[in-house]
This record gives structure tokens, sequence and C-alpha cells, in this order.
């Protein structure tokens, strides 16, 4: 496997005494426009509804590569009721996408999890399509923090 | 003789468990997993989990391959590795006759694969050394740490406590510094572990791939501002050492998952 | 590189009962945006598409982006309808193929 894809943040040089500040800012990263543009896709306008799902981080992420997180949503998944998708995006990151998940009856509950990269601390937002064509939201701010001593671009 | 059979009788003291000279007092020894979030803990348990599995697979299927030359495999020698590889991590670095050195697991899976498959060494971040290093050591998992009495060994050991305790790099600090002055306490928004090696090879989440110890050890001295020593130096494989003894007693966690 | 994949379906199940299913495949997901040892970035190549297929559907897809981590994990549930193979499926964005296979038993 290879080494992390750094981001615009991680090129700064650290010192283990200093905390790391934002030496370079994203080129063109996501924003909370781009955010709401990236979600209003996902539901073709549809604006989702607060609520009736939980998305689950942990609090405090120890290193922004690799972030568990679990959605799940409040549904009998019954041919007749069930969740369709549920949509993963982010605030900061250089895209604001990170994973579509299609679901079904078949599926028995609408539990997704995975892992996903953060760039800095930020929001979450899981979107779900129900099969009734409604939407419903939800999200979460995250904090990451950075490990300390890292690899330098010299192989140190 | 008598500065070797006290660095004998120290080493003893150490694996007994009694306070020792060789790093922390063993009963206030303890992992890096103590020092994670319940979340990272819970992929390093989860064996579907956690991504070092994968290269564990990984060894296990070049373990029963045929390679080299002699197109001969490991398990040709060596049979089932969980049977004869039980304790083979915990207590290595082992003695080389041959080379007249210490020698750490990654290095003598080298050797025996240049030696008796005919095979090349492979780079020590390479895949067949990292994967076999993972699933040789997977089969000590939960075994305790147990450096090997071997009194050739006490010399590269005093060595490795040396470089523990030497200040280095721009910031003039050193590995004890940190390690053992000030493990628990919080270096940015990280908690200082104890430092131990005893999990190795592991999965970063830095790296987001798993790696040897001795590329910890130089993200390590890129923390301090230090020029790394070269890959094929000395200095590597004393450090190690010294880590055994300093973590004796602690259980094998590999594949460990650490951020 | 690391290959394979390592996926998780319990061995037997009761039919109509919910299953838990983990799966990990062994890939970089490369975002494009990493410098590499020359200095120059690492061509992006990240697996685009994971599905499960079992009892003749596919009853779980996943599309991704780079955002996904390194060898990319998913945990994901299916009702137990009829022993039998599960298929699982990771495709990167270069044409590579993971695939991964289990079998349940339900009663």
């Amino acid at each position: 496997m290879t080494p992390p894809p750094p981001g615009p943040r991680r090129g700064a040089l650290r010192s283990i005494v200093s905390i790391a500040s934002l030496a370079l800012l994203p080129p063109a990263g996501a924003t909370p426009a781009t955010l709401s543009a990236a979600i209003a896709a996902f539901t073709g306008g549809v604006a989702p509804t607060e609520g009736g799902m939980r998305l689950e981080v942990p609090e405090l992420v120890e290193n922004g590569n690799s972030v568990p997180l679990r959605v799940s949503v409040d549904s009998p998944m019954t041919e007749a009721a069930h969740v369709r998708r549920i949509a993963v995006f982010n605030e900061k990151n250089p895209q604001p996408q990170v994973a579509v998940f299609r679901l079904g009856p078949r599926s028995g509950v609408a539990r997704v999890g995975t892992r996903m990269r953060m760039a800095d601390s930020q929001r979450i937002v899981a979107v779900a399509e129900l099969s009734d064509g409604s939407f419903r939201q939800h999200a979460v701010d995250v904090i990451v923090t950075l490990a300390a001593c890292i690899e330098t671009e010299g192989g140190g | 003789m008598r500065r070797r059979a006290a660095a004998a009788l120290l080493l003893c003291a150490g694996l007994a468990g009694s306070a020792a000279a060789q790093g922390l007092p063993a009963a206030q020894r303890q992992s890096g997993f103590e020092s994670m979030s319940p979340s990272t803990q819970a992929m390093q348990r989860d064996d579907d989990a956690n991504p070092g599995m994968l290269s564990v697979r990984d060894g296990e299927a070049r373990w029963v391959r045929p390679d080299g030359a002699a197109g001969r495999a490991c398990a040709d020698c060596h049979g089932d590795a969980r049977v004869s590889m039980r304790g083979v991590a915990t207590s290595h670095p082992r003695w080389d006759a041959t080379l007249g050195e210490a020698v750490g697991l990654s290095r003598r899976i080298a050797l025996c694969r240049e030696r008796h498959q005919r095979a090349p060494r492979g780079a020590p971040e390479g895949v067949e050394r990292l994967s076999l290093s993972a699933f040789v050591a997977h089969a000590s998992r939960g075994l305790p740490v147990r450096p090997d009495p071997d009194v050739r060994l006490d010399p590269v050991r005093e060595r490795g406590r040396r470089l523990f305790e030497r200040r280095m790099g721009q910031l003039d600090l050193s590995c004890a510094d940190c390690h053992d002055a000030r493990w628990g306490r919080r270096l940015g928004g990280a908690t200082i572990p104890q430092g131990h090696a005893n999990g190795y090879p592991l999965y970063r989440l830095e790296w987001q791939a798993l790696g040897s110890l001795q590329r910890r050890l130089r993200n390590c001295m890129a923390g301090v501002r230090a020029e790394p020593w070269p890959a094929d130096a000395p200095e590597w494989v004393e450090l190690e050492a010294f880590l055994q003894v300093r973590g004796a007693g602690l259980p094998l966690e590999t594949p460990a998952v650490r951020p | 590189m690391t290959t394979g994949a390592l996926v998780r379906v319990p061995p037997r199940a009761r039919r109509g009962e919910v299953v838990e299913i983990t799966a990990m495949a062994a890939h970089p997901m490369e975002t494009g945006l990493r410098p590499g040892a020359d200095g120059r970035l690492v061509a992006r190549n990240i697996v685009h598409t994971f599905t499960c297929r079992y009892d003749g559907a596919e009853v779980f897809r996943a599309e991704l982006h780079p955002a996904v981590t390194a060898n990319p994990y998913f945990a994901f549930t299916t009702v137990a309808t009829r022993s039998g193979p599960l298929e699982f499926r990771w495709e990167d964005e270069r044409g590579e193929v993971i695939v991964a296979t289990a079998t349940i038993v339900v009663e």
C-alpha cells in the first residue's frame, strides 16, 4: 500500500514543538456552497428534511486519513417503504462527495459503515433517499487532530 | 567479563519484571494501544477491519508459494507457520553467527530467502518482506515480547540504549525525553505513547499502509528534525534490540494499528 | 502491492434473518493529489464501484470518490434468503477488478 494523500496542509514542514498551522489553503476545495450544490444534485433539487437517521462518527479523530462512520436510517425496509440510496458528503475536502450507497428491501435494515478521509476538521452530511421520493439528512461536525512525527518529503 | 555479568544481571532483572535500568519499570509498561482512541482500538481488534490483516493474508499465500532459483516455499522447510513460527517474532532480534551481527525478523526473512530460496532479498519496505514479516509475527500475536538471553546481544542492546538516550536533531531531543519522561502527555492533539515496538510491522493510519519499525523510527527522527541513519546502518538493529528489552513482557500485537 | 480482499459473512443464518457483512479490499485509493518520491503527483486511481451479488440480484452497491480511505472497508446488511454464494466485486479506474466469494447456509 502507499503513503497517504497529504493535501495542501501536509506540505508544511512540521516540528513537534509547534502546533501545525494551515500553511496553504486548498486550491479549489469543497466549500459550503459546493456542498449544497452536491446535495442538491443528489436530491434533484428536493429539500431534505432533518432527522429520522443517525450519522455516527468518533468525537475526536486521531488521524484524518481514516475516519470510521456509520449511517443508519429509520425505515421498515419493505417493498412499500425503504431507503433507496444513502449519500455522504463533506465540507472541506477537495470534493464534496464521499460515496453513494444503494440499498433496497433486501438490505433488511438501512445501515452502512465505511471509512473516509478528512483533510481537516469539518462537517459531514449524510442524505438518505426514500422510496417515496423524499429525502432525509443529518450532519455531524468532526474534529480531526494530527499525528505527531510524520514523514517528510525527503523520506525521513 | 565483569561488565558482561553486570549487563546480563540487568537484563535478567528486566526479564523478571522487577524494576530495571532498561527503560521504564516493568509494572509501568504499557502498549501504545492504550493511548489510542476507542475507534482505532476497535479497528485493530477486528480482524475484518484491520487493514494489516490483508498483509497477513498476503504473507500466508507467499509462505506456501515456491520462489527463487531453488524453487522452494518457506513451508517446505518450516511447515505450518502457526506452529513453527510461534515465539519467533517475540524473540527477535537474534544473533546471527555467520554474519557476526544482530539480525531482526525482516532481515532474517531476507537472509533466508537469499540463502535457501536463492531469491532476491527484497527491499525492507517492499511487499514481500512486509507481508512475510506480518505473517510470521502474527503467529506470535498475544505472546509476550521475550528478548533472547544470548549474551552476544548485550553490547548491541547497550548501544541501542545509548542511542535512545542521545539527543539528536535540530530540536535536540532524545527518544527518552518524550517516551520515558513525558509519555501520557499531549503533543498537539496526540497523546505521547511510551514508544514500544510490540506491533510491527504495523498499519499506520498516517501511511495508509503497513510499514516496518525502521520506517516509523525515521518518522520519529523527522519529528526532531534529525538526519536519519542510512538504511543499512547498524544503529537501526541496535535501537530495535534495546526497544525489545524496554518493551519486554508486552503482548505482541502484529499487525497493530496506530495513528 | 498487497492484493486481495477480506470478507466476513456469517456461515449460517435463518431464512429471513438480517445478517451483517463486512468487506475490505487491498487498494491504495490514489487521489491524484499526492506527490510521490520524485515530487510529481501520483496518478489518480481509485476503486469507483463496489458491489455484492447474492441470490440472483445485486444486494448492495457503493459508488466511491477519492474521499474513501485506502483499503476501502464496507459494513452492510442483507436478508438471508437462500443458501449459496455472495459475490463481491471491486472495480477501479484502470479497469482492474478484485473479486471475493463467501458462502452462506440458510436454514
